[in-house]
């Protein structure tokens, strides 16, 4: 071998022993281990072929999972996206106090999630949580947000908003700063109004931002489950159980690897999915510049 | 506005203008009468205010104090869309993610104006442009001249009775720059607009202006169509800004004799004055001759047509402050002369200005 070759693969071996023990031979093992059955005891894994597949068909707590993870995500991928974007909009304009108004949108992503979870325990605590103090004068009862089964979800929603939208608002900030004020001049002397100019220009010209956003909003719906750790464990009766926190139950509470497995490459093909329709559909429809 | 389709040029005036940025003045006092169907040009070095008064007059800034007059009303107040102008930006400012007839309609769509007169306008402008194998590309897919093009197509489907451009040549090449500016004219000529054009670039305004407004430092230096400017310039700034090379401005000294060029002894310009004054003597006025001002040629450089001389007062060896004073002559043909060569300058007593040294006015007591 040419001493070249040896050399780069030298520089590339340490990342390459990392990616592989870390990344690509647990993502492999996954697969392989969604074929077979849960070693016990004395009894090694035994291979099923899709048996672990076909069981998740009939789980109702999976169904359970997926439907709760949909409304989850149909709820804070547009929510967080729009009040990124209108939070953006707002603090790209000239107005008093514009950094502080600027630090306070973005403060939740600074913190850590598990600390959010805490913020929102105390928001969502019975009679003395911020929320049941401020109904409290309009009549409202003592309501139990994290235990009421139809209450629960929303919830979490709320907080996974909360911690996203600040975060989105920064690119769609930096995209919006980027764009040159002249267009906004020519516009003006062309009689345009501002929700013209924004449906035709500004909104066109964010789209390459906004898919960036979308495919990380897609993504965190799947991935933010830390708040469910903290605040309700999944429960009432698995109302706040989502795909990667059912994962986390079979995979370390249960020690049911094959169904962890199995769920994580479903939940895999159907990340993979997403991102395939998003870039395929949305992305040759964008302008670029 | 939009009714009438106006398709001839409004007056613009301007009434003590004054553009306040903190301290510091953009524009201090502007007063300025364009006529109808004009076209006039806003010229000065960067920094005098040209494009603040510009955006002024589009209402994309807000003058501090002053009124802006457009067709006759006072539109001082009113938001840039309402008042008849249509503007070209340096940048050109067009929409990437549109095609160029999107472009060239996007004001008429945010104007609603019917689909079949906006298919009229964009038609004709496209046809005076000539850009109709283009209307399908993004601008990002055009070259410098074509979204050139594309700019001027907006300001023409708005069929506003003033145009106003920013510097809109500046980021063409030379060769497309001069095509344009012929284009430009003859566009404004044919529309019959008032046309408002700002530019540093002393050609232009001569090449293309009814009337030049020469901008310094927030004021009016001088308003003068650019044949009056060029032979008449109020100040030693307009004499030193208009022409190629700009006239050459020389200190004097006063004599027994009278006044002469501080260095030499003759020719005697003109009888002593009560004030330091400066002899302002156009390149092109002078020639090579057996009499004149005697002049140390330190290089010739041959242009073509003409040779430029330049040259520093005084022959080499004599006294004074010989050598320090340095004038450019502008002679016809081609011209090879050593440098170092000393040699005489004629020129006729009728092509001298003279400026108040301290003021920088034009002198013109007798």
């Amino acid at each position: 071998m040419r001493k070249e070759t040896l050399q780069a693969w030298a520089l590339i071996l340490p990342a390459l022993l990392l990616l592989v023990a870390f990344t690509h031979w647990p993502a492999v093992a996954t697969l392989v281990d969604s074929f077979y059955t849960t070693p016990k005891g004395s009894r090694p894994p035994r291979f099923v072929g899709l048996e672990n597949f076909t069981d998740l068909w009939t789980d109702p707590v999976f169904w359970r999972a997926m439907h709760n993870n949909a409304i989850y995500a149909i709820a804070t991928i547009p929510i967080s996206i729009v009040l990124a974007l209108a939070m953006a909009l707002a603090v790209n304009t000239a107005i008093p106090g514009r950094a502080l108004v600027r630090m306070a949108y973005f403060t939740p992503t600074m913190l850590p999630m598990i600390a959010v979870a805490n913020i929102w325990l105390f928001f969502f605590t019975p009679d003395y949580g911020l929320f049941d103090q401020i109904l409290a004068p309009f009549g409202g009862g003592r309501h139990n947000w994290l235990g009421d089964t139809a209450t629960a979800l929303p919830a979490m929603i709320a907080v996974a908003v909360w911690k996203e939208a600040g975060f989105f608002m920064l690119f769609f900030l930096a995209a919006l700063q980027a764009m040159p004020p002249d267009l906004k001049e020519a516009a003006n002397l062309e009689g345009s109004s501002r929700w013209n100019f924004f449906r035709r220009v500004t909104l066109p010209l964010l789209m390459p931002t906004t898919l960036f956003v979308l495919v990380n909003a897609v993504i965190n719906a799947f991935r933010l489950v830390d708040h469910v750790v903290v605040m309700t464990r999944g429960g009432p009766d698995n109302a706040t159980t989502l795909l990667l926190y059912y994962i986390y139950e079979a995979g370390f509470r249960f020690w049911d690897t094959a169904l962890a497995s199995t769920l994580t490459v479903v939940l895999l093909i159907l990340l993979g999915l997403l991102a395939w329709l998003q870039f395929g559909v949305l992305g040759k429809r964008i302008h670029y510049r | 506005m939009e009714s009438g389709s106006t398709e001839h040029g409004a007056e613009v005036r301007l009434s003590n203008v004054t553009r306040l940025w903190g301290a510091t003045a953009a524009l201090a006092g502007v007063s300025l009468h364009v006529r109808a169907g004009t076209f006039c040009v806003l010229l000065g070095p960067s920094g005098c205010g040209k494009t603040t008064c510009l955006r002024i007059v589009a209402g994309l800034d807000h003058a501090t104090s002053g009124t802006v007059e457009i067709g006759g009303r006072d539109v001082t107040a009113l938001p840039p869309a309402a008042r008849g102008v249509s503007m070209v930006f340096q940048s050109y400012a067009l929409f990437p993610h549109l095609s160029v007839a999107e472009n060239i309609m996007f004001g008429l769509k945010a104007r609603s104006v019917p689909a079949g007169e906006r298919a009229k306008r964009l038609d004709r402008a496209v046809e005076i442009l000539g850009i109709g194998h283009l209307l399908a590309r993004r601008p990002g897919q055009l070259s410098g001249g074509q979204q050139q093009r594309v700019a001027l197509g907006r300001a023409i489907v708005a069929e506003a009775p003033v145009c106003l451009m920013d510097e809109p040549l500046s980021n063409l090449d030379a060769q497309l720059r001069a095509e344009m500016r012929r284009e430009l004219l003859a566009l404004q000529r044919r529309l019959g607009i008032t046309m408002l054009y700002v530019t540093h670039d002393q050609t232009e305004a001569m090449g293309m202006a009814d009337q030049v407004v020469l901008l310094r430092d927030g004021r009016i230096e001088q308003d003068a169509a650019p044949a009056d400017m060029y032979a008449v310039p109020e100040t030693r700034f307009a004499a030193s800004f208009i022409g190629t090379p700009p006239m050459n401005l020389l200190p004097t000294t006063a004599t027994s004799a009278g006044l002469v060029v501080t260095g030499t002894e003759t020719p005697v310009l003109r009888p002593t004055a009560s004030r330091p004054l400066l002899a302002g003597i156009r390149p092109e006025a002078l020639r090579p001759a057996e009499t004149g001002l005697p002049v140390t040629v330190s290089h010739a450089e041959y242009l073509g047509a003409d040779t430029i001389l330049a040259c520093s007062i005084g022959s080499v060896g004599s006294v004074g402050s010989a050598g320090d004073t340095r004038l450019l002559a502008r002679v016809p043909g081609r011209v090879s002369m050593p440098d170092g060569t000393p040699i005489r300058l004629a020129f006729d007593p009728a092509d001298l200005h003279f400026f108040d040294a301290d003021t920088g006015h034009r002198f013109t007591a007798a």
